[in-house]
């Protein structure tokens, strides 16, 4: 109703200040542009962009929780302790191996879904349903879920094995060799929606007739596949897979709930380890270099990763 | 309707057979945690330390559920949750849509500078941002309140936020507004009574996805809050497992089913939205 008044208003004054109006709005625009910027830089520049860079500061002190005596610059003295600690580089293997063993089955197994879900398949709805609910939990209770499927007693995952007479099980997230390979089952199962709708809705883009004349030609699924389907995906598999390499190496809740780092420092991922050092100890500074060199390595590994790729591409 | 159905036609029995089996395995796999935690939380602490544990229940009982509210302040924390993911979803949107409209429409160097920051954003190191966070948010008296995990959450759920908001925008054609401005609406006016009203679904998905990031967010929540009548749900529901790793298993799956019903029924609301969302931004950018 106001906006049918609104027009029959405006339609009577619109000739004379048509001209004026168009000067006045390019002129104005810019100032317009920052007021309606500025309710959202303040808070991203105050509390994202600062941080970033207070970071980035706050490895060269010795900065520390609770101290009283001034902080002070010392260098790149975090970063030379950083280079010895055993400790610490033990902890980032431990991050490149859990980031890769997640993404890479995290990616076959969203492509094989994603691939199932472009078909025409009864059951498609409850798939697609079950393959969104991860993305919706809390990580924490993702978490503290497969604890319990993984119970050494009350366990869904023993009981099935002794069922199937693969013998009486174990304590799998406390034994030194199954703990890392346990919490990346869980890791993969917590982070394939996300891959498989950026897949699906890359699939939906691929030109179905480009499928149709390749069927009709007599290529076979996978040579479809190869030819029609994959060219398509390409970028979006590229993209999906850069970011869950980012996401799970960052990747913290899920692992301080199951294992918390145990045992003996054998899921402990360079986020907890961070953790630890810079709200435990209170070593400010040698955490925020550990973060300095988190954010080097893997912007090195991922430029390599994305670089080999985009080449691999040119040459096919 | 025909060339929707031509591929599937088109498909031996056989590789039919090996799909349904796929799909199968990938409902297994998908559904068999969940449904083994729901059990867990209608199971009697007898049923659960016996031997050999089944999937349903034999005496299915709400005995986990009363436990849980009584160990912990479940009731308090959902509130705290509730209060923060409300007040993040609310600022975040309000925000974030002014803003996700000068990106979408503008070519100036300031909004291609924010469309960076989104993408970067997303692989933003936590650690490196934590500890500055923690001591600016301690100079500004907001640690170890909810106001000050509220702003945290803003700023955490905008990238996100406006990656969605410009694909609504975009979705919206310029010349509804060309139209409007000609008639004499002023910049706000022609915002806030032609482009709101039609972005309108599109601003409620977005607030109810930054309502499930904030009410699931569990690492910022860890760090700012210490008071135990501050901390949020998913805080809280750590609290079960003690220092040793040893859980109550009952209350705790009751405890946990109960916080991820809310993220599900919001999820199941706006699944749509989200994946084509996504879509929209990816394919426009």
């Amino acid at each position: 109703m106001t906006s049918v008044t609104g027009v029959s208003v405006t339609e009577m004054r619109r000739p004379p200040s048509r001209a004026p109006g168009r000067d006045r709005q390019r002129r104005g625009s810019d100032h317009a542009a920052w007021f309606l910027v500025l309710p959202a830089l303040i808070p991203i520049l105050v509390l994202s962009v600062g941080p970033l860079l207070y970071g980035v500061l706050l490895a060269f002190t010795d900065s520390q929780s609770g101290r009283t005596a001034p902080t002070q610059w010392i260098g790149g003295l975090n970063f030379r302790d950083l280079l010895h600690d055993t400790l610490f580089w033990e902890s980032f293997r431990i991050g490149l191996v859990w980031a890769v063993g997640v993404t890479v089955p995290q990616f076959l197994l969203a492509l094989g879904l994603a691939l199932l879900l472009n078909q025409d398949l009864r059951l498609r709805w409850l798939a697609r349903a079950l393959a969104i609910v991860p993305w919706a939990m809390p990580e924490v209770v993702v978490g503290i879920m497969w604890r319990i499927v993984y119970n050494p007693d009350a366990g869904i995952l023993n009981e099935t094995l002794h069922d199937l007479g693969l013998g009486n099980g174990r304590d799998w997230l406390s034994s030194l060799t199954t703990a890392l390979p346990a919490v990346i089952v869980v890791g993969v199962w917590a982070g394939m929606p996300q891959t498989t709708v950026a897949l699906l809705a890359g699939l939906q883009n691929t030109p179905r007739e480009l499928h149709e004349a390749a069927a009709v030609d007599g290529a076979g699924a996978w040579r479809r596949f190869r030819t029609v389907t994959w060219p398509a995906l390409r970028p979006v598999a590229l993209a999906i897979t850069a970011l869950n390499l980012i996401w799970n190496f960052n990747s913290f809740a899920l692992v301080y709930v199951l294992t918390n780092g145990g045992p003996g420092g054998r899921t402990r991922l360079p986020m907890l380890f961070a953790y630890e050092e810079a709200f435990r100890y209170g070593q400010f500074g040698y955490a925020a270099a550990m973060g300095c060199v988190m954010v080097a390595v893997i912007s090195v590994l991922l430029a390599v990763f994305l670089v080999g790729r985009l080449r691999g591409g040119d040459d096919s | 309707m025909r060339t929707s159905s031509t591929s599937g036609m088109r498909t031996s029995t056989g590789a039919r057979a090996g799909q349904y089996a796929a799909l199968l395995a990938y409902l297994v796999f998908l559904a068999f945690p969940l449904l083994w935690l729901i059990s867990t939380a209608f199971k009697s602490p007898r049923e659960l330390g016996s031997l050999h544990p089944t999937w349903i229940p034999r005496h299915p009982t709400l005995a986990n559920f009363r436990q849980a509210f009584d160990e912990q302040p479940l009731l308090h924390a959902a509130l705290n949750s509730l209060l923060a993911a409300l007040g993040a979803a609310l600022i975040a949107v309000v925000i974030a849509t002014p803003m996700a409209w000068v990106m979408a429409r503008r070519r100036t160097l300031l909004a291609r500078a924010a469309t960076g920051w989104v993408v970067v954003s997303q692989a933003f190191p936590f650690v490196l941002v934590i500890i500055p966070l923690f001591l600016v948010l301690k100079n500004l008296r907001l640690i170890d309140s909810l106001a000050g995990l509220v702003l945290v959450y803003v700023v955490w759920s905008l990238p996100f936020a406006l990656w969605m908001l410009v694909g609504y925008v975009r979705a919206v054609p310029p010349e509804l507004e060309e139209a409007a401005a000609v008639d004499g609406a002023g910049k706000l006016r022609t915002l806030v009574s032609v482009t709101a009203p039609l972005l309108a679904p599109g601003i409620v998905a977005t607030a109810l996805f930054a309502f499930v990031t904030a009410w699931n967010e569990f690492f910022f929540a860890l760090v700012l809050l210490k008071t135990p009548d501050k901390q949020t749900l998913p805080v809280v529901l750590t609290h079960f497992i003690g220092a040793e790793g040893v859980a109550d298993l009952g209350p705790l799956a009751a405890a946990a089913f109960l916080a991820t019903l809310p993220s599900l029924i919001v999820f199941a609301l706006i699944q749509r939205r989200i994946t084509g969302g996504m879509l929209t931004g990816a394919v426009k950018s």
